[in-house]
């Protein structure tokens, strides 16, 4: 029996994580993120698991590092400053492969920009924001009951492949209200152990090494430096520092189909619009609107890794149209995957895209 | 002194240079852990950057060697996520009070249940000896090249000021003080901070008439003065010598704790 509620999307991103297991939660107040905080200090102490609010997100993020070694399913919610402020951290979960949760409702920017707006200007920093070579998984949800399910998706991802899983959400899905299928129970994934006779960073056939949490009697040194299988620094061969960042990057990037989910709307179509979060509910309020199915959708629910085999489900396709709330972060990715021409539409201020801007554009390019 | 069981003989050698002082603060800190009769499994040594923080990669057991200044912060978390782990923070001068004051401040007021050993050799000895916030007035370093302008903290004082539950001081060369010491530390519920004022010839040392190493214990020594006589010379008015600082405990006692084992 699962349930039906009416709520916010952060409050659905917060019982989301709740349903998949998360028992901590670091963070630091930020607009338009800080109801996910704030639901999870309610909600978590009442199911054994721990709510802090740390000192700055630098903080934050750490400590769910270190709540995530102990074994625990961690999370953390921020928006785009405070998303600044992590980038060091995370690239240290990317380099000790730590599998945690970091949601980023995202406002308008640079530095502090318009907190109560909406954007979708961290496309790339969630993609390469740390320094060095390193790949991440990045949802996009477009809707409340989405921040719910993809919120799930991304602690079984993160656990899977043990890297920073980013939930890219924005202030318009964070604080709309919308009716929510809550299930009873969801699908956990959980972090495989580390085998017996396995060193902790041996890694298997999908580039996965195994996990031993704090207090396994592992005795696991973890270290952001480069490291060998035994997890034990080794900065100076550059034979060791190739094999780690090579496996951390493609152990992501060669599960990029398994870890792909897009809809596909209209395949034959020749005109081909490509969103992610909530302007594919514009999108789709053309189409409704058209009822022409010479239109076709291919809406990305997760970005990074890119799926960019998606885009030849539309074999017809003549142009991409990508409306974006930013200057054009992932036209340039489509761009690079396509010999179609691809027609950024991008719109910064906070608000979405009225349909009257789309048909515009749409009718200028067909 | 401590039995071997605690050390990573595969990480040999060390990087550690000749001389300095970290070797005795990680030897006492683990004759403190025998003395506790903390087991393997049950253990986790946290650090962020600096020659302080490789310490944890010489210990058998779980450890987080993390970013420059959050060791606190990733400790927290291991701590309040798994109140009945025995956390071990190693830090330094650098790490701790200029990148890390932040965290510093925070986890003395939170006094979150752990034992926090600061080796502070009063220059950031890793980068190749440059100030920091406790190299003293007047100290020679690669970049206070004309003598240091400013004031340096009193690490011990802050973390009394800001709520820790056990605070002492002592130097590398009262091992026997030094190891009972962090043993109280952690038997005392919350954050216990121990600053051990350390020997480091090779960046220190050599700008400041101090490169051989046991000069610089003579001077750790000879500059040390247990806080009993400390305070009375305060209070009379008297002053103490240039240089002086106060060792033994400072303060201990029984603030509400965060993530104390059940």
């Amino acid at each position: 029996m699962s349930r039906v509620e009416f709520m916010q999307g952060n409050t659905a991103c917060a019982e989301g994580a709740l349903a998949a297991g998360c028992r901590f939660f670091g963070g630091y107040p930020i607009t338009p993120s800080t109801e996910i905080a704030e639901t999870m200090a309610r909600r978590l102490p009442k199911v054994g698991g721990v709510f802090i609010s740390m000192e700055d997100e630098l903080a934050s993020i750490a400590a769910v590092i270190g709540a995530a070694w102990t074994g625990a399913r961690a999370m953390t919610a921020t928006s785009g400053p405070g998303f600044s402020l992590m980038m060091e951290n995370i690239g240290y979960a990317a380099m000790t492969e730590t599998p945690c949760v970091i949601v980023n409702v995202q406002r308008g920017g640079p530095s502090t920009g318009q907190p109560t707006r909406a954007a979708q200007g961290d496309m790339l920093q969630c993609r390469f924001g740390s320094h060095g070579d390193y790949s991440t998984i990045a949802l996009t949800p477009n809707s409340v009951q989405e921040m719910f399910d993809l919120t799930v998706k991304a602690f079984n991802l993160a656990d899977r492949f043990r890297v920073p899983t980013f939930l890219m959400s924005d202030e318009v899905v964070g604080h709309m209200r919308e009716r929510v299928t809550i299930p009873d129970s969801v699908e956990v994934v959980p972090r495989r152990p580390l085998a017996e006779g396995s060193l902790p960073y041996e890694a298997g056939d999908d580039g996965v090494p195994g996990f031993a949490p704090f207090g396994s009697g592992r005795s696991v040194h973890v270290t952001g430096l480069t490291h060998n299988e035994r997890g034990y620094p080794d900065t100076t061969d550059p034979a060791a520092h190739d094999r780690l960042v090579r496996r951390l990057v493609t152990k992501v990037e060669s599960a990029r189909r398994d870890i792909a989910d897009y809809e596909v709307t209209n395949p034959d179509a020749e005109t081909v619009f490509v969103t992610y979060g909530p302007p594919s509910r514009t999108v789709e309020q053309v189409m409704r609107d058209r009822q022409d199915d010479s239109i076709g959708h291919l809406r990305l629910k997760v970005v990074w890794p890119f799926p960019e085999f998606a885009l030849s489900e539309f074999p017809n396709a003549k142009v991409f149209l990508m409306p974006e709330l930013n200057m054009g972060q992932m036209v340039r990715e489509v761009q690079r995957h396509v010999d179609q021409p691809v027609i950024p539409i991008p719109k910064i201020g906070g608000e979405l895209h009225t349909p009257a801007e789309l048909v515009r554009v749409l009718e200028a390019h067909r | 002194m401590i039995a071997p069981d605690w050390f990573r003989e595969d990480r040999l050698p060390h990087i550690y240079c000749t001389g300095c002082g970290n070797g005795t603060v990680l030897n006492c800190t683990l004759a403190a852990v025998e003395e506790m009769g903390w087991k393997r499994n049950e253990t986790a040594f946290i650090s962020g950057i600096g020659c302080s923080s490789r310490a944890p990669g010489y210990i058998l057991a779980d450890s987080l060697h993390t970013t420059h200044g959050r060791a606190l912060a990733f400790a927290t978390g291991v701590k309040m996520a798994r109140p009945d782990l025995n956390v071990v923070v190693f830090t330094g001068d650098g790490d701790l009070a200029a990148i890390g004051g932040n965290h510093f401040i925070h986890a003395c007021r939170r006094n979150v249940d752990m034992t926090v050993v600061c080796m502070n050799n009063q220059i950031y000895g890793m980068t190749g000896g440059q100030g920091s916030p406790t190299t003293p007035p007047g100290a020679f370093s690669t970049t206070t090249p004309y003598g240091s302008s400013e004031p340096a903290f009193d690490l011990a004082e802050l973390a009394v000021a800001a709520g820790a539950n056990y605070v002492a001081r002592w130097t590398s060369y009262h091992v026997k003080e030094l190891t009972k010491a962090i043993t109280t530390g952690m038997q005392t519920p919350g954050f216990a901070f121990i600053e051990v004022r350390t020997q480091c010839p090779t960046n220190f040392g050599r700008h400041n008439k101090l490169r051989r190493v046991p000069d610089m214990i003579e001077y750790l020594r000879s500059h040390a003065m247990l806080v009993s006589k400390y305070d009375r010379l305060a209070r009379e008015g008297a002053g103490v010598p240039e240089g002086t600082f106060s060792v033994g405990e400072l303060v201990r006692r029984r603030r509400p704790v965060m993530g104390a084992k059940q």
